[in-house]
């Protein structure tokens, strides 16, 4: 086991290193960095001169490339390019990014895993019943909707409802603007309602999509498990069917529910883009999408790395955990 | 699958023979044809989306207005004349809605096709060769999970506006480049299902007897083994058509997908989105017929999943 992962590890190695090769590429093919910089207003010349060799434009391209690996191994990720007072650090800025998308995208993937699996469970169990229909019917209702709508729609009903509240003398309570900077304040209680109305409508949206695909997963997978010789068996002998559908199925038709969550909750983590665009949550996938208009190649790469490396061991996790589960699958 | 074109069993042939009133075998095709056609979601998504693509391709030369005319009138609500409204610069919702529809159609098939070939050619390659053709193909997936569409995006979309054309006021056609796109990075679920299969395929008796036979590697891959591959590789044709749909939203909302003057379904809501309280009509209908076309083809795709199910048991194979 342990030789294996260690294994796993090493591979990846390789394939972040090609990978920051091309996106250092990428953002390359995009044209000057300073471009925009330099049109705001008139620039000295010394003053732009100085500006290329800060972020060491004036090197060739190869030798950018191996002096940022030798920085990013060394814990040194760069700052962002446009010089002046707004330079950031890529490090500060990609671990802020990936703090707020944990916060945003942990609820909500938890939440859809539970509702998922229990709509998932009773689909299977009662198989083309009323209950099964409307399930996949929504299911597939939720699928069928870009996410954005989902945001928006859903946006566009907190106003009016906000509205309301003012109109009856209590606060807006849904806010669209992310989490507040300096972190939640007042008494426990006001702390504990701004939280909910800044949570409620991000986890909603993502809530919707996420659910519709676990509850697709649980129910195919606990209808493959139910159709099973060893189910038959467990029912012949006389086993209550509660104890048949927990003990003997749902186990089972676990599995792969799981490790799609593993595979899925790490590409997530790698940014909601379209959800935090919408609710306005600086986490990493609003952070890739700046940098990558604003050409900051230092800051996408950070962003691409800490991805990459999240989904490498939420990919691992999940084939050991299918490994664990399902003694029938070895590790090799 | 494929392999097996009739269905014949030993009895009913007999029963035949003996002159008994039984039905005759059915060929796989008409079996998996006659599921599809019992499974009501599957029709409907069918009529559906053939109406649809009659809206797209007829509508256009039918209706009165263009989608390029202006100062209609702004902000109308939907009436007789303009039955989806007119926007901002006082250009006729429904004229756009048609064009827009055909847009993502057509991207969502290239993009589709592009997946398919990639996903079966690179999943066949790898199941079949297997060892270091396997492990790169592999690599190929981790990596092109590893770069963000939006970048790939954002660098294409850059170097087809040359500031010439810029200067014109216009970009050229770019509905293409973003089918290309989505074609080329989500290939990756077909490739491995493909693998998946072609890796025990390759180990049955009818492909050793292929080989045998003196079959070189490619009439095995593409005449044995893919042919009973198409079931799976047709159903997630299906569904990654739906997703591009989707996906190509999702671009235009971040400013990455289809440009002026080519549009799309993704593109109309994205430049309504702040319309929604006020001219709610405005962003309600091309929401709309996006879920029509990634609904229909869902549901087109879990009719076939069904149908070739050969557990499936609802209807008699």
């Amino acid at each position: 086991m342990f030789r294996y992962i260690v294994r796993r590890i090493l591979i990846t190695i390789p394939l972040l290193i090609v990978g920051s090769f091309l996106v250092f590429a990428l953002v390359q093919g995009m044209g000057d960095p300073l471009g925009e910089w330099k049109l705001q207003k008139p620039r000295e010349p010394d003053e732009i001169a100085l500006a290329y060799e800060r972020i060491g434009y004036n090197d060739p391209f190869l030798e950018r490339y191996v002096n940022w690996v030798g920085g990013f191994v060394q814990g040194d990720w760069g700052t962002t390019i446009i010089p002046g007072s707004g330079v950031k650090d890529v490090q500060d800025e990609v671990f802020h990014g990936l703090w707020t998308t944990f916060r945003l995208v942990i609820g909500a993937e938890i939440l859809a895993l539970l509702i998922g699996m229990a709509v998932g469970v009773i689909g299977a169990v009662r198989q083309y019943s009323i209950f099964d229909y409307t399930a996949t019917g929504v299911a597939f209702a939720l699928f069928s909707m870009p996410v954005f709508c989902i945001g928006l729609i859903l946006k566009s009903a907190a106003i009016p409802f906000n509205n309301f509240l003012e109109s009856i003398g209590m606060d807006r309570w849904i806010t669209t603007a992310g989490p507040p900077p300096g972190g939640f304040s007042g008494s426990f209680g006001h702390q504990i309602t701004q939280y909910i109305g800044t949570f409620l409508l991000p986890t909603l949206a993502l809530l919707a999509i996420q659910f519709a695909l676990y509850s697709r997963f649980q129910r195919a997978s606990m209808l493959d498990v139910l159709g099973q010789d060893y189910v038959r068996t467990a029912q012949a002998k006389g086993l209550s069917s509660g104890r048949v559908i927990f003990r003997h199925a749902f186990r089972n038709g676990l599995i792969p529910v799981l490790t799609v969550f593993a595979v899925n909750f790490g590409s997530v983590m790698g940014g909601a883009v379209i959800t935090e665009t919408v609710f306005n949550w600086s986490g990493m996938g609003r952070l890739l999408i700046r940098s990558i208009y604003e050409k900051e190649v230092f800051m996408v790469l950070g962003v691409v790395m800490v991805t990459a490396v999240i989904v490498v061991i939420a990919n691992l996790i999940a084939d050991i955990l299918y490994a664990r589960l399902d003694p029938r699958i070895r590790l090799g | 699958m494929a392999d097996h074109t009739t269905t014949t069993t030993a009895g009913g042939a007999s029963a035949a023979a003996a002159g008994l009133d039984i039905a005759k075998p059915r060929k796989q095709w008409q079996v998996v044809l006659r599921r599809f056609f019992r499974h009501k979601a599957a029709i409907v998504g069918m009529i559906v989306f053939g109406l649809l693509v009659l809206f797209a391709v007829l509508g256009p030369m039918l209706w009165k207005y263009d989608a390029s005319e202006l100062n209609l009138g702004r902000y109308q609500p939907p009436s007789a004349d303009h039955p989806f409204g007119t926007g901002q610069i006082g250009d006729d919702l429904f004229a756009k809605v048609l064009s827009g529809t055909g847009f993502s159609m057509q991207i969502a098939l290239v993009a589709a096709v592009i997946n398919t070939a990639v996903g079966v050619v690179l999943g066949a390659l790898a199941g079949y060769y297997r060892s270091w053709v396997d492990s790169a193909v592999s690599r190929l997936t981790d990596l092109v999970l590893v770069i963000p569409t939006f970048l790939v995006a954002a660098v294409l979309s850059r170097s087809t506006f040359s500031t010439a054309e810029l200067e014109q006021g216009g970009g050229s056609s770019n509905w293409l480049q973003v089918a290309i796109i989505l074609g080329l990075t989500n290939w990756m679920i077909t490739a491995r299902t493909v693998r998946g299969m072609v890796l025990s395929l390759r180990e049955k008796e009818f492909v050793e007897a292929a080989r045998a036979l003196g079959g070189g590697p490619g009439r095995v891959i593409f005449k044995h083994i893919l042919p009973n591959t198409m079931d799976v590789v047709i159903v997630n044709a299906t569904i990654s058509m739906a997703q591009a749909v989707l996906l190509e939203s999702a671009l235009s909302f971040v400013g990455l997908g289809v440009k002026y003057p080519d549009t799309s379904l993704g593109l109309l809501i994205s430049e309504n989105q702040n319309e929604l309280l006020v001219h709610p009509w405005l962003f309600y209908f091309p929401f709309i017929f996006i879920v029509l076309i990634s609904l229909s083809v869902n549901f087109i795709g879990d009719g076939l999943r069904d149908a070739f199910d050969p557990r499936q048991k609802r209807v008699r194979a």
